[in-house]
């Protein structure tokens, strides 16, 4: 009778202390426009390239269980929160990547932080998330507004152009573009005339560019993304901006973008951007094994890049803790401590505020003549280093960071 | 009293001008849900995505035959209505005479599979379309610089939809076509083939939608999410103009295509939306419509 009871005694010890260990099980989901007008930046091709990281991590040959699955926020706070929260308490999921819409991610990451999981946006341009908004198990990825502001906007401004009109998509991202865009211009002795707001997804910005001919202002400045940002360019073409003298500012430029526009249109352009399938071996190799999986054999965007980064890193996190402890803050802290180095955005590190650093470049889109081959669209202009294209730590108001 | 509200004239003009531009969209839009509603009681869901094949007609007939944009104003509607009559055959023929909800399920559904088959080989970017070069290039009015290509689109509009408004209430086809809708087997009695006609009106429809689509190519990209955007502010417009009513809904498309032109103005924020703010205050006050007829 005694030996029975220490016997159900042991093993029900054992059984709790195995439960609580760290178990080799992970599972991802990729949370994106997989429909509208985002859809070819983020959508399916985040998808993959967490399908790559998975692969290309070697962790399920060491017997780790990984899964990938995804959803479609449909551009929506409450539709992308409540996926993120049935994700989290339900289904098991651990950490949730890409979110190409700032304003789906500032919702998703404060989700995360109640669940104690963890959120890697690498769609989200919104500085936000790692200035007020930020909290310990978000990680902000690939870009941010502050960066694309410092790239392209100081170069413009440098470059004469020192009267801007913003057409601001909005939303969360475009007003948080205009605002960093706006302390740059002004930093750099700009002047901004004025600004119009047009609505997610319009399809005619005729109204809005006639306003921006009439502010008279040397840069009109697109702080919109995707579907918006072409249907501007092209709009802009017709109605004879540029011809008249006045210079289109793409903030956030993506190369799917460009490729729907076609080089005869976009040529000129100048862009700021943390990634580029053509720069180097290493995002090279990455690049073709991609595109010779997508449907329709696109280039990776910086979106997609940023998802395989910051998966990789976060599976070697994961490895040096020796499993899946379930913990997004305790994951979280691993992954500031280490250093990063992957092929697409080459050594980098994360910050305390949960913002990655990594170099930013200035590009410029090729003209047709200079183009020889599919896809090879953009010239380096200039390189930004990690430390000057991303918001100084002294000027943030992250409450994580300690002053 | 415009300097009071920040906007120069000229400024206002070039607006408004915008404004009657896109209407001109709109109208020709509506005109084809309304020809389909009007005379056959099929809410058309489809047409959005209709409006985006024939976009894409004009992409392909382009890129994978090398006709250009004049062939496609003629190519892509006749394309689309072949495709419109199948449509009508092999699914509306067996909802007909059933209660319209089927009717709005069925072609609601057909719009999603459109839509979806579209986006998965094509994305959602876009792909780019030139304006045809007799068109390109604008003039300077004072005000604001017109393209070409607008002024083309406003034009070709207007002429399509008063065509279409005298063929249909003017001609003794027009008259055949109402009569077989309003009494069909009157009309069968007397020897005219009123099912074949049904299927030429939605024919019809599809093909003024095919059209629109290939004017819209040029300005915007050729998407499959072009329709989505167009058919709400559409459904709005043929529901303000009066259901049943051909010049109601042309009217009501440029009106309300001015009405959101000065929204961008003054209030951009709400450009979306002011068309569905006029359609509610519309029904409250006058449930049929503009130019409805009340039934």
């Amino acid at each position: 009778m005694k030996s029975r009871l220490a016997f159900a005694l042991t093993a029900s010890l054992m059984l709790t202390s195995a439960a609580l260990a760290d178990d080799k099980v992970v599972k991802i989901g990729s949370l994106d426009d997989q429909s509208s007008l985002y859809a070819d930046i983020g959508g399916p091709g985040s998808t993959l390239a967490a399908q790559m990281a998975v692969e290309d991590s070697g962790l399920t040959k060491k017997g780790w269980t990984i899964s990938v699955i995804d959803a479609d926020h449909q551009n929506k706070p409450d539709v992308g929160a409540g996926v993120a929260r049935k994700w989290l308490d339900e289904d098991k999921v651990d950490v949730i990547v890409s979110l190409d819409n700032s304003a789906v991610a500032l919702a998703v990451s404060q989700v995360g932080k109640e669940k104690n999981g963890v959120v890697l946006p690498s769609g989200a341009a919104s500085s936000a998330l790692t200035n007020k908004a930020c909290n310990a198990n978000t990680i902000h990825w690939a870009y941010d507004t502050y960066a694309l502001a410092n790239g392209t906007g100081k170069s413009m401004v440098k470059a004469g152009g020192d009267t801007w009109f913003f057409i601001t998509a909005d939303y969360a991202f475009g007003h948080q573009l205009q605002h960093d865009t706006t302390a740059v211009v002004e930093a750099s002795g700009g002047k901004v005339l004025g600004s119009v707001n047009a609505p997610l997804n319009t399809p005619d910005f005729s109204s809005f560019l006639l306003q921006a001919q009439s502010s008279k202002a040397k840069i009109v400045a697109l702080a919109n993304a995707g579907g918006d940002t072409t249907n501007s360019i092209k709009q802009a073409h017709e109605f004879g901006l540029t011809a008249s003298g006045q210079k289109l500012a793409g903030l956030l430029l993506f190369i799917t973008d460009v490729h729907a526009l076609g080089l005869d249109v976009a040529q000129g352009l100048s862009l700021t951007s943390t990634f580029y399938w053509d720069l180097n071996d290493g995002t090279r190799e990455f690049s073709k094994r991609f595109a010779a999986r997508m449907k329709n054999h696109a280039m990776p965007t910086m979106t997609q890049a940023g998802v395989y980064s910051s998966l990789i890193h976060y599976f070697k996190a994961l490895e040096a803790l020796g499993g899946n402890p379930h913990d997004g803050a305790k994951v979280v802290a691993k992954m500031k401590e280490m250093p990063t180095d992957d092929p697409l955005f080459g050594k980098g590190a994360i910050r305390a505020d949960g913002r990655k650093i990594h170099p930013a470049y200035l590009f410029e889109v090729k003209t047709p003549a200079d183009s020889k081959y599919p896809w090879d669209y953009y010239k380096l202009v200039a390189t930004i280093p990690g430390d000057e294209a991303f918001r100084p730590l002294s000027e943030s108001e992250c409450p994580l960071v300690k002053k | 009293m415009l300097a009071a509200l920040a906007i120069s004239p000229q400024a206002l003009f070039g607006q408004l001008l915008l404004g009657l531009i896109n209407g001109a969209f709109y109208a020709l839009l509506s005109l084809g849900l309304a020809v389909i509603f009007g005379m056959l009681n099929i809410v058309n869901f489809a047409h959005g995505a209709l409006f985006m094949m024939g976009a894409f007609c004009a992409y392909f007939l382009l890129n994978g035959l090398g006709l250009n944009y004049w062939f496609a104003l003629i190519l892509a509607p006749l394309m689309m209505g072949v495709f419109g009559a199948a449509l009508e055959r092999l699914f509306l023929k067996r909802i007909a005479g059933l209660d319209p909800v089927y009717g709005l399920l069925l072609t609601f559904g057909l719009a999603l599979i459109i839509q979806g088959v579209f986006q998965n080989y094509f994305g959602s970017s876009g792909l780019p379309y030139a304006i045809p070069a007799a068109l390109s290039g604008g003039r300077n009015l004072g005000f604001m610089f017109l393209p070409n290509y607008r002024a083309w689109a406003i034009a070709f509009s207007l002429v399509v939809c008063v065509g279409c408004w005298f063929l249909i209430e003017r001609t003794k086809l027009g008259a055949y076509l109402r009569a077989a809708t309003e009494n069909p087997a009157l009309v069968r009695a007397f020897g005219i083939n009123v099912p074949r006609m049904i299927t030429l009106t939605y024919a019809a429809g599809v093909a003024l939608a095919g059209l629109a689509g290939v004017l819209a190519a040029p300005i915007n990209q050729v998407r499959p999410q072009m329709g989505e955007n167009f058919i709400i502010v559409v459904f709005a417009v043929v529901v303000i103009g009066g259901m049943g009513s051909i010049m109601g809904s042309i009217v009501t498309g440029f009106l309300l295509g001015v009405v959101e032109g000065l929204t961008k103005v003054f209030y951009p924020e709400a450009s979306n939306t002011v068309v569905f703010v006029i359609m509610a205050i519309v029904l409250l006050i006058k449930p049929a419509g503009l130019f409805g007829r009340a039934s």
